[in-house]
């Protein structure tokens, strides 16, 4: 009901809302989804709003882009709760809750100075997720290093 | 049970009934040995070590195990790794010595090295030790020790002493026994204690308890593994000093322990096992390195495709 509310205040004609982010985390969303402000659609960001099922949550709102699940899927790192809202004039066409995927290639560093994938060699980070919700952590293929959600963050 | 062909990168790529079947395979060339047959299992088969760090150790038991298998052995030490010092990368210079051997056993400093030599590579990759990361083929052979020893690995105490935080041994070693079903006791300065996820991992697995002392809980250990405490881990030198007699193994410690508790240590030591203890039944550390030649014996059998 709360994001039915939400929906027809901050109505889109077509795009996607993705709502119940944790708090705080949207612009980090924002970075995982390589959305700069430069692309030239209209993005609102709202940040710790009122939810009932979260207490606080952020979201995002881009006009004239339909995310795909699969760009969408890694969102799950750091916002687990994340719903995807596919907007098609002014309805909502689809909605579907963040999978976190098995495996992150090539978009996080692995954060341990020694690991072999943070010297020159021809391999990009490789990451297999482990644990889920807020307890979600990645770990590394090459190192075995384990990386908690704050971790995550913290480069994005 | 198949191994011709794998790698040993992790001892966490490996189920109980995989170690299981490395100790008993262990045991088979033990006997074997002890028939005074030469052993020509690996005859005709090149082994590659390339070490990018110095562990003379390690590379000498390799080296000893291939040729006891009647195969030989192409070292690529530091010197020779001029390439190296060239800037090329490990992934290109494992492409490139894969094609003189059929094995190659890798010691590097950073972690994560020996899975992507693995993925380089063709040929089997051992994992002779990869930053602080792992050592599998000493986990194997320290459980090899154990089981020998002991006649069994579960319903063990077992005590691991010292640096549990860069010791690589001993992160592979708490992976290899969470197998098991043993009780894992902690024994380290509280700055050196065990990294948190290796902790993660083994608990609730098995039984894992934390000490700072080890007369605290020498009394009811089966198994002391104890490994050296370096000065260099320590910023202030004076705290290393206070730490260090706190975890000293000597006749007066043993006089609590169980009559048939033994002592394991990876070797070298400095000063951390008295040299009083050698003469006691407790001390095991000799006799695991023979079981080390065993156990990479059979594992260059297996992966190899000989035994
Ligand atoms: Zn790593």
């Amino acid at each position: 009901m709360t994001e039915k509310r939400e929906l027809r205040v901050e109505k889109i004609r077509d795009g996607t809302v993705i709502d119940h982010i944790t708090a705080g985390t949207a612009l980090a969303v924002l970075r995982i989804l390589g959305i700069t402000g430069r692309e030239g659609h209209i993005v609102s960001v709202l940040m710790n709003v009122p939810s009932r099922k979260l207490g606080r949550k952020d979201i995002v709102k881009i006009e004239g882009r339909e995310l795909s699940p699969g760009e969408v899927d890694r969102i799950a790192l750091v916002a687990p709760k994340a719903t995807i809202n596919i907007i098609r004039n002014f309805e909502v066409a689809r909605k579907e809750p963040v999978k976190p995927p098995t495996t992150i290639i090539d978009v996080l560093k692995c954060q341990n100075v020694a690991c072999i994938t943070n010297s020159r060699e021809p391999v990009k980070p490789i990451f297999k997720v482990e644990g889920e919700g807020e307890n979600i952590a990645l770990r590394c293929y090459y190192c075995g290093a384990l990386m908690s959600r704050e971790e995550i963050l913290k480069q994005f | 049970m198949e191994f011709k062909g794998r790698d040993i990168i992790s001892i966490r790529d490996f189920t109980r009934e995989e170690i299981d079947y490395i100790l008993r395979t262990a045991e088979r060339i033990e006997r074997m040995e002890a028939s005074g047959e030469p052993l020509n299992l690996l005859s005709g088969k090149f082994l590659g070590i390339i070490f990018f760090e110095p562990s003379t150790r390690t590379r000498l038991s390799f080296e000893a195990a291939m040729k006891r298998m009647g195969g030989g052995v192409i070292g690529f030490g530091e010197p020779e790794m001029s390439s190296v010092k060239k800037g090329e990368t490990l992934a290109d210079t494992i492409r490139v010595v894969e094609n003189y051997v059929d094995a190659l056993v890798l010691r590097h400093p950073m972690e994560g090295s020996a899975r992507l030599a693995a993925d380089f590579a063709r040929i089997p990759v051992i994992n002779a030790g990869s930053g602080a990361e792992e050592h599998p083929t000493q986990a194997l052979l320290d459980l090899y020790t154990i089981h020998k020893e002991k006649g069994r690995i579960d319903g063990l105490e077992i005590g691991v002493l010292g640096d549990l935080r860069y010791g690589r041994t001993v992160h592979s070693l708490a992976y290899a026994l969470a197998n098991y079903e043993v009780t894992l006791h902690l024994i380290s300065p509280p700055e050196l204690r065990m990294r948190r996820e290796v902790l993660l991992d083994i608990e609730g697995k098995i039984r894992v308890e934390q000490a700072e002392r080890v007369e605290e809980v020498i009394p009811r250990l089966d198994v002391l593994y104890v490994t050296r405490i370096q000065k260099e881990r320590f910023p202030d030198p004076a705290e290393y000093e206070r730490v260090r007699g706190a975890y000293k193994v000597d006749g007066g410690l043993l006089a609590k322990a169980k009559p048939d508790l033994i002592v394991m240590h990876p070797l070298p030591r400095v000063d951390e096992i008295a040299p009083e203890v050698d003469q006691t039944p407790h001390a095991v550390y000799f006799r695991q390195v023979r079981y080390g030649l065993i156990t990479r014996m059979a594992l260059l059998g297996l992966v190899m495709g000989a035994l």
